[in-house]
């Protein structure tokens, strides 16, 4: 049966890359002895996926990753579990089980919330009707990118700034691009939570 | 919510920033202010290859039982951080409380190779503590060592306070009890330390030396202090405490496993080995610990694949158990089981059949020298025959990758020896084609590779003579050039290690405490994490002992046996008449059997333990 699992990545955890808490959390469900459910072959890998890659440096509120589970477990059970082989920083907050038809969290993620700490009294630059960020391509040339459509919304809250933006397969928009638009240097993010297509929550 | 010593700028610019930040799982968390003794534990290379050691985990946990005591991980920091250090005068810090190696009472190095000496500076100049031992004040932390080079410490020996000779498990307590006594006057406690079995205080003790170089005296500067260091031995492996909290590092590191240590010793006696001399006498943990073990460790890591430790895991008596135990629980619980050196026999076939995939593993022989005569010169117990009914049964079973591993510049070995290495090879080769054409699966590949020789001290060899790069250069020529000559030349590959590597290697193994110097120096120039073929600077390594006036040719000539070895204060247990018996066995070809088939009175008895008491009682 599919379950997904929501969990939270604060403090020292956030230079922790993508691929390397993939590998803590195959390692986590042993210890905790996750009755997870193994791929066929010679050398078998747990069914794992996760919704959306986090950066180094980034610390997130809600993040996702998806298992196969061969037996049912109690949520609270399942999560007690998991916390009690959890590094500082990282917890986990849901356990729930999945319609089993249901897409991979990473094919669900349309858009994202991201709290931005920075000082920045001035967000006009963002107000007009184009704009435009030097990018970088695959084949090392620059080149100027529209961000502004896949920038949904942001206002300034206390603090920082709140921004809901593109995140997924068909567009995605990094809260850094944003603040290269706005030419601010000094940040620091937090990715607050992920939406699917219709704006729910994963 | 913790924090990070250095600063989040710092952090995101340099590769791989969680190797500096700790808070891994099963890191040991004590508030600093509650504690008697900092400890800062030290493997001098990268953080992967630092938490690959087996020595360090088993060290931290012993310090951090104790309550009175808080052992902090240091490693050595990357080029990219290291230069930021020292642009921006950031001083080394420890991974756990994230605070300053200046502010532990102790630093403790575990030295496994000598290439690892320049980052023993490195790792002490970024701390911002004096290099040399008699430069530090009592503000300083102590600076000890301990690990397989420290069984000749006399190339480091002006950099440290005290080195431990022997296994960790049995005299640290005592070590910490003394500190804790006379903390506050570091002469007087290294005086008192100097007292307890296995430690050697480098600055209670002088050297003379003859105008040729070589040593003329080595005495203790007082009577209390000893002038032979015992080495120290468990001798009940089982007593030995299971590691409770292994650290789960969150980056790939090179030994991503849990590593079961099986016993410890060797009872094969090759002349060249180092460890299997040192490590004397063989002892074994019993299968019941090692099947609890191994248990307890996997549930503990969550680690996929667990992989046996010793020197030669086809002499352990319950290897079939242990490997069957193994076996079975892993395929349940889909844990990889990657297998240590077995010897190639019907038996190791039959378990790497069972957890590798055929078509992807190879079959590796030890041979160590391409004739006969010169494996019975070296002791090693395998001949021509082991090997080629091992392929051939291997080729049988499917396997078609061979994987042969050679010396080059042993003791008394000729031009013929060396085309010995590609004669053994392309009979591999024969012996493949020799199964009908139907029955091979893929096309045969054998690689051979090449070492240098360096001889060591404590083994029977620690006599013998090295030869120049450019002399290591032309031998491996000759094995190319031969292997070149064979009718099957296609299926085989050659390579060949670094000579220049090795000459070095071979001064610092049998080096003087003259070498402290040409360290020192070679740091300054620049050099560091030698043992990285990328980072290694042979030309600046040159420099370094045009100025300090030394040669390589001096340390890596034959030594006379009458001569005074640095080394010579240190008793491993095997004594030096056994060395001399078995360097003259080795120069009338003559091989020794191995413990279990006879004793050869070689002293490692003296530890009352092992497999010298084995069906005894």
């Amino acid at each position: 049966m599919k379950i997904r699992i929501k969990f939270s990545k604060h403090g020292n955890t956030k230079y922790v890359g993508h691929l390397d808490i993939m590998r803590y959390f195959q390692k986590a469900m042993r210890r905790a002895d996750i009755p997870i459910r193994y791929s066929e072959g010679f050398s078998p890998h747990q069914v794992m996926s996760f919704a959306a890659p986090l950066g180094i440096g980034i610390e997130s509120d809600s993040e996702y990753l998806d298992i196969e589970v061969t037996d049912s477990i109690d949520s609270s059970e399942a999560i007690k579990r998991l916390n009690s082989v959890m590094c500082e920083g990282i917890k986990i907050i849901e356990w729930k089980q999945l319609p089993d038809n249901s897409k991979t969290a990473m094919s669900q993620v349309a858009s994202a919330d991201y709290f931005v700490l920075c000082e920045c009294n001035d967000i006009s630059p963002l107000d007009k009707a184009e704009i435009l960020v030097e990018k970088e391509t695959k084949s090392g040339e620059l080149k100027q990118v529209d961000i502004k459509p896949m920038l949904y919304s942001v206002k300034k809250t206390e603090g920082g700034l709140l921004m809901h933006v593109a995140q997924g397969s068909s567009g995605n928009l990094k809260p850094e691009t944003v603040m290269k638009a706005l030419r601010i240097d000094e940040y620091h993010i937090i990715r607050k939570a992920i939406y699917d297509i219709s704006g729910l929550t994963l | 919510m913790n924090n990070t010593f250095l600063n989040e700028d710092i952090l995101l610019k340099v590769e791989k920033p969680a190797r500096y930040i700790g808070n891994e799982p099963n890191m040991c968390v004590k508030n600093p202010d509650n504690v008697e003794i900092r400890i800062g534990l030290c493997f001098p290379d990268v953080y992967e290859i630092g938490m690959s050691n087996i020595g360090i985990q088993i060290i931290y946990e012993l310090f951090n039982r104790r309550e009175d005591t808080y052992c902090e991980r240091v490693f050595s920091p990357w080029h990219d951080l290291d230069k930021i250090m020292r642009e921006k005068s950031i001083p080394l810090f420890t991974l756990e409380s994230q605070s300053p190696v200046r502010d532990m009472n102790m630093l403790g190095f575990s030295m496994g190779y000598e290439m690892c000496y320049t980052n023993v500076l490195q790792v002490l100049d970024l701390s911002g503590i004096p290099l040399y031992s008699k430069d530090r004040s009592e503000d300083d932390p102590i600076i000890f060592g301990g690990g397989t080079c420290t069984y000749n410490p006399e190339p480091i020996a002006d950099f440290f306070d005290f080195l431990y000779i022997g296994e960790a498990e049995t005299r640290y307590d005592e070590v910490l009890d003394l500190y804790k006594k006379y903390r506050h006057d570091k002469r007087r406690f290294l005086r008192e330390v100097s007292h307890v079995d296995g430690i050697y205080v480098p600055s209670l003790y002088s050297v003379q030396y003859n105008q040729d170089g070589t040593i003329k005296s080595f005495t203790p500067k007082y009577e209390d202090v000893p002038s032979i260091i015992k080495r120290q031995v468990v001798t009940d492996m089982d007593s030995v405490r299971f590691i409770d909290k292994p650290i789960v590092p969150f980056i790939k590191v090179t030994q991503d496993r849990v590593v079961l240590e099986i016993m410890r010793g060797c009872i094969r006696g090759c002349r060249f080995c180092q460890a299997g001399m040192i490590y004397r006498p063989l002892r074994e943990h019993s299968l019941e610990y090692l099947k609890d073990y191994a248990v307890k460790m996997l549930e503990l890591t969550g680690a996929d694949e667990i992989s046996l430790s010793s020197l030669s895991s086809s002499d352990f008596s319950r290897i079939e158990e242990l490997l069957a135990f193994l076996i079975d629980y892993t395929s349940v619980k889909k844990i990889n089981i990657s297998l240590p050196s077995l010897r190639i026999d019907s038996f190791s076939l039959d378990v790497m059949n069972k957890v590798q995939d055929v078509k992807k593993s190879s079959l590796t022989f030890a041979a160590e020298a391409g004739t006969q005569r010169l494996r019975d010169v070296i002791n090693k117990g395998i001949t021509e025959n082991d090997i080629l009914s091992g392929s051939l049964d291997a080729f049988r079973g499917g396997w078609n990758k061979v994987k042969m591993y050679f010396m080059l510049g042993l003791p008394t070995e000729t031009a013929e020896d060396r085309d010995g290495i590609g004669d053994l090879c392309e009979k591999i080769a024969e012996t493949y084609f020799s199964i009908p054409k139907e029955q091979r699966v893929g096309k045969v590949q054998i690689q051979a590779s090449s070492s240098f020789f360096v001889p060591k001290p404590f083994t029977p060899f620690q006599w013998a003579s090295m030869f120049s790069a450019d002399e290591y250069k032309n031998m491996a020529g000759q094995v190319k050039d031969h292997i070149r000559e064979q009718l099957n030349q296609k299926c085989i590959k050659y390579a060949w290690h670094d000579p220049d590597v090795s000459v070095l290697e071979g001064v610092f193994a049998r080096g003087d405490r003259k070498l402290s110097e040409l360290i020192e120096t070679a740091y300054h120039l620049g050099c560091m994490y030698d043992a990285w073929s990328d980072s290694f600077r042979p030309d600046l390594w040159e420099k370094a002992f045009e100025i300090c006036g030394l040669s390589p040719a001096f340390y890596n000539r034959e030594r006379k046996l009458d001569e005074i070895l640095p080394w010579d204060f240190i008793d491993i247990g095997v004594k030096k008449e056994f060395l001399i018996r078995e360097w003259n066995n080795a120069l009338n070809g003559v091989i020794t059997p191995n413990c279990r088939q006879q004793c050869s009175g070689c002293g490692a008895r003296m530890f009352e333990g092992g497999v010298c008491f084995e069906n005894k009682n």
